[in-house]
């Protein structure tokens, strides 16, 4: 395991919810960063098709995607028969982030990411018994 | 459901044996690409992920190309072509394929169920006319023929009790998978008081009104008139209804009364028979 996990892009090809610059800025960045990283046109139009890659996706809880809403993203996974796994993937929302923001999120290491300090915060508070609530960015 | 589909994947190869790619030149392919609906990876390590599906490999190779299971793997050179080149260099390669992404694309507009809210009381499957909605052998909800769904009307979302439907392209929350807030479910209760204004639901409505259209129509043979006035009452319901924000091109769409009628009358047999069907599930699951 490296130390961040898998990227997903997601390009949100067929509307304009995510500014055009931040899309861009978003691949720019992550470009330079020199990172593999992967990306999809469009998640919505995966999900209505059922498309394999969902599945692969969904299988590997190793991965933080940037797309839009946490909420939605999950919905769109669920309803291709997929449903993101536990613990859940963190999602990056390219929709209240600027570029650098975003980029930012995607590249920052596992242990420095939101759900793992809640994760720890939790631990801390429950002794160790805490359960994960769904991912927010 | 639209069919399930599977197409090659695009991979910008910058590692051994490549020279990396220009930074603004890779945004500005990688963009094109993705418009044109393929995935892409971008691999800077040595060697190329193994998989059973098809890859167009693309990089500054000089001559030299990376190993890879010819038999998936398809090498590109694109040193020294513009990004416009390579989309058509990798259409070529498409071309004469069953790839996915040569066929019709839709924008994908269509409902997505918050499971972890809805309480499966098939109100969006009573008030959809167009059969997006269906329900499982278990008698769940499920959204079923998305790409019936009427780009850019959320409406069906507006009549979900339970704040449960999202349109991820919508403009605003909670509709686009924001978290919802003590006000949005505040709201819901307003909504209840729109549907109760409208006289229980708008396709009651809309028929209620047509009625009366029809019965002076009917009289006046007169069908400029009757369009006339059908529009002047589909942009009074869109007034009353102006929460709902259903676009005008689909209200001027709709079907005719008639087939409102009968739709929303089979729409709200199947919403029963699923009931019905999930109450039978569950009693069966607690007798076990
Ligand atoms: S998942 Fe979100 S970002 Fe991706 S295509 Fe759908 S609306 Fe756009
Ligand atoms: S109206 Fe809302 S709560 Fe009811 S079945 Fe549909 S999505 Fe679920």
């Amino acid at each position: 395991m490296t130390d961040q996990p898998r990227i997903l892009y997601c390009h949100c090809a067929f509307a304009q919810v995510i500014p055009k610059d931040v899309k861009q800025g978003v691949l720019e960045r992550l470009g330079e960063a020199g990172v593999d990283f992967d990306c999809v046109p469009d998640l919505c139009e995966m999900s209505a098709n059922r498309d394999p890659i969902l599945q692969q996706i969904a299988e590997n809880p190793d991965v933080r995607i940037a797309a839009c809403f946490p909420r939605a993203v999950r919905g769109l996974f669920v309803a291709a028969g997929h449903p993101l796994p536990q613990p859940e993937p963190e999602v990056v929302n390219m929709r209240m982030l600027n570029a650098e923001e975003a980029t930012a999120a995607l590249l920052r290491p596992r242990d420095e990411s939101p759900l793992a300090q809640q994760e720890e915060a939790q631990t801390v508070e429950t002794t160790g018994t805490g359960a994960r609530e769904g991912n927010r960015t | 459901m639209i069919a399930t589909k599977t197409g090659p994947r695009v991979v910008l190869y910058e590692g051994a044996d490549a020279s990396p790619l220009e930074n603004s030149f890779r945004v500005e392919l990688m963009a094109k690409l993705l418009e044109r609906g393929l995935p892409i990876s971008l691999a800077r390590g040595n060697a190329l992920n193994s998989t059973e599906n098809k890859q167009i490999v693309l990089g500054n190779f000089g001559g030299r190309f990376p190993e890879a299971d010819s038999s998936t793997a398809e090498f590109r050179d694109i040193a020294g072509l513009d990004a416009v080149a390579v989309v058509s260099l990798v259409e070529d390669v498409l071309a004469g394929t069953n790839d996915p992404s040569n066929t019709k694309r839709w924008k994908p507009w269509f409902p997505v169920i918050d499971f972890g809210r809805c309480t499966n009381c098939m109100q969006c499957l009573s008030f959809c006319l167009f059969d997006v909605y269906g329900a499982t052998s278990d008698g769940k909800i499920q959204v079923q023929n998305e790409s019936n769904c009427k780009t850019d009307c959320p409406a069906c979302s507006r009549v979900c009790p339970e704040v449960a439907i999202m349109f991820p392209k919508y403009k605003a929350g909670p509709i686009n998978g924001d978290e919802i807030s003590t006000d949005d479910v505040r709201r819901e209760g307003m909504k209840v008081d729109i549907s109760a204004l409208l006289g229980g639901d708008i396709y009651a409505m809309l028929r209620d009104r047509s009625a009366k259209a029809q019965s002076r129509f009917s009289k006046e043979r007169d069908d400029e008139r009757a369009l006339k006035e059908r529009q002047r009452c589909l942009n009074k319901l869109k007034a009353a209804a102006g929460d709902i924000e259903i676009p005008t091109e689909v209200l001027a769409s709709l079907p005719s009364m008639d087939q409102i009628q009968s739709k929303a009358e089979q729409a709200r047999q199947r919403a029963a028979q699923a009931l019905a069907q999930q109450a039978k599930s569950t009693n069966a699951d607690s007798g076990q």
